[in-house]
């Protein structure tokens, strides 16, 4: 019981730090990158379900936050759809084609589910440059409407802070919720041996879909607040790359731990930002950096750190113990 | 659009060579699968760095084609072997997705030194003899193009005797077939691996020497030239080398054939027909054109 409860408590912390931050930060551009971290933070959640609890590989993730962004973007700023509406479609259509591509895709496992994800990624890159009709090719779409309620409209980095950490929020209560019950022991279960799992009468194949339909949503939506805040939408922003700085957010903080996804998704959209102002050598340190945490510290810096602090606790001899 | 006989034997000649370069990547990612279950990202940087050493030799020091080549090929094996000694062995009990962030990482790393060493401009690389376009019926080739053919088919020959005729080679199958007996009959296995990754490094140092002087040379060049590679080893068959090379044949020729023949404005999904075709593979028969069970 009190385990449980503990993973509410990330909650509050985040709760409360997501209040005060936006004191702490010095300018516009500091609020921005905050934005940033708590979009990531959103796919991230959904991304560390998936990959975390019911252990399914997926190297193109960024094809669905690419689709909830063009969703809302090409109603919104093109055919004039209220912000909302074009968001609420945004979601449901990357929903619907998660479960379109899961169907066939989840019957893989291991390495050959990562490729297959990473060409359906590659592929809605593609279609993104080349449907130029629709979704602008390499110009991309401008001038987005920012989400409004009422009078209120969220057209300031401030603003979209407040809605950005809402969602996170209620994302975290989600993952948490959805953790703990019976959805999260069948997708636990299915991580650990999908074989003892079909034994046990747990129906994997449904639980795979449903955790990665869910991860779709959550990332379609986490796009369209992109769309909504930037006001500006690129195919380059979901190709590869992205998908990439995804998968190490999951994997950096420590995949299956809540507080892990949100410190990968600040530590990776920090450095990627770090990245853009000193190219070169940068991009030399994170794949060595990379390379030496999954080396050496695979559980992720998060969980992994916490896990060597306790062997080496354990390793200390107590009195009276045998060796 | 209905082509003429020249126009279709134009695209089949560049299919081909385009399919011997997929076919030598492919090879690499073979290799490595075979020796380790592991899926090398990287294997596209083994290219790129194949191609950047040959500009460098060649172009800025002014060395010989032929020793261009080779500093470039014992260079990349290099790395491969250094890849697989410095990522791969020290980690413990890897999962799958540990191994697949390892070896992305790596090749972050690789194509960052690359751009630092190199910059982020595409270089160009002379071509090893002339310019000059061969007529072959009324479709016409450059002379690098059958230097491709040519040297790919010398390598999968050396490949082939290396096989079967000396005791690395075979030591390195038996090691491939079932690691545990190897081991029994006093392979050493782990060594068995990092001369996979280094010999997987001499397939792609040697596709990105012989590629370089069409394509170019840039730090970037190995991320779509090793998907499309990975794309070709799933189409033949992933674990079998003659699968590789029929693999990579076979992409090559319907990326240019889609290419050649789609209708105009639509040529820029044709990096969207190699993903396409590992997606129907993936999911109709994922063992590939000839590949056994899967591992």
């Amino acid at each position: 019981m009190k385990h449980e409860l503990a993973r509410y408590r990330w909650i509050v912390i985040v709760a409360a730090a997501a209040a005060v931050l936006p004191r702490l930060l010095p300018d516009r551009y500091a609020i921005h990158l905050a934005v940033m971290i708590g979009i990531n933070t959103i796919v991230a959640l959904g991304l560390n379900l998936l990959m975390g609890y019911a252990g399914q590989v997926s190297l193109g993730q960024a094809a669905f936050v690419g689709v909830g962004a063009y969703a809302s973007a090409i109603l919104s700023a093109n055919m004039g759809i209220s912000p909302w509406f074009a968001m609420a479609a945004g979601v449901a259509l990357s929903a619907l084609i998660g479960a379109a591509v899961g169907v066939p895709l989840l019957k893989l496992r291991g390495h050959y589910l990562a490729m297959g994800t990473l060409g359906f990624g590659m592929i809605v890159h593609i279609v993104l440059v080349q449907w130029e009709s629709l979704t602008g090719g390499t110009i991309g779409i401008m001038s987005v409407p920012p989400l409004k309620i009422g009078g209120i409209s969220f057209d300031s980095e401030l603003k979209m802070y407040y809605l950005v950490a809402a969602s996170v929020i209620v994302a975290m209560a989600l993952a948490a919720n959805i953790i703990n019950s019976r959805v999260g022991r069948a997708m636990r279960a299915v991580h650990g041996s999908e074989i003892a799992a079909e034994m046990s009468g747990v129906d994997t194949a449904r639980y795979k879909l449903q955790v990665f339909v869910l991860s779709a949503a959550m990332a379609g939506y986490a796009g369209s607040l992109y769309a909504h805040h930037t006001t500006y939408v690129h195919p380059d922003s979901f190709g590869f790359h992205y998908s990439i700085y995804l998968v190490v957010m999951v994997v950096i903080g420590g995949m299956a731990s809540i507080g892990g996804a949100i410190f990968g998704a600040g530590a990776v959209t920090l450095i990627a930002e770090h990245l853009r102002s000193f190219e070169e050598f940068s991009t030399v340190a994170f794949g060595f950096i990379l390379v030496a945490i999954m080396v050496f510290l695979p559980a992720g810096l998060w969980r992994g750190t916490a896990e060597a602090l306790r062997r080496l606790r354990r390793t200390a001899p107590t009195p009276g113990e045998e060796a | 659009m209905i082509p003429s006989g020249d126009q279709f034997l134009q695209y089949l000649l560049s299919g081909v060579t385009l399919g011997s370069i997929y076919g030598m990547i492919a090879l690499g990612f073979t290799l490595i699968h075979n020796a380790t279950g592991i899926v090398n990202f990287a294997q596209g940087e083994f290219v790129a760095y194949g191609a950047l050493i040959v500009f460098t030799c060649s172009g800025v020091l002014g060395l010989p084609m032929p020793l261009a080549i080779l500093i470039a090929v014992v260079g990349v094996t290099l790395v491969g072997a250094a890849l697989e000694r410095a990522a791969i062995r020290p980690s413990r009990r890897p999962s799958v997705i540990t191994l697949i962030i390892i070896t992305i990482g790596a090749s972050i790393f690789l194509r960052g030194t690359a751009m630092w060493i190199w910059g982020p401009d595409a270089l160009p690389i002379r071509h090893f003899s002339g310019e000059e376009p061969i007529a072959i019926g009324r479709a016409s080739i450059l002379p690098q193009h059958l230097w491709i053919m040519g040297i790919v088919l010398g390598t999968m020959v050396a490949l082939w005797l290396l096989g079967e005729k000396t005791q690395v080679g075979k030591a390195m199958r038996a090691c491939a077939m079932d690691r545990e007996a190897a081991q029994l009959v006093g392979i050493p296995a782990s060594r068995m691996v990092m001369l996979s990754f280094a010999l997987s490094g001499t397939l792609g140092g040697i596709a990105g020497a012989i590629v370089a002087p069409i394509a170019m040379g840039q730090y970037n060049m190995g991320i779509m030239l090793g998907l499309k590679g990975f794309c070709a080893a799933i189409l033949g068959g992933m674990g079998n080398p003659l699968g590789a090379v029929l693999g990579g044949l076979l992409l090559g020729t319907l990326e240019s054939l889609g290419a050649g023949l789609s209708p105009i404005g639509w040529s820029g999904f044709k990096d969207a027909i190699a993903f396409g075709i590992m997606l129907i593979v993936l999911l109709a028969k994922p063992t590939g054109l000839l590949g056994r069970g899967g591992r």
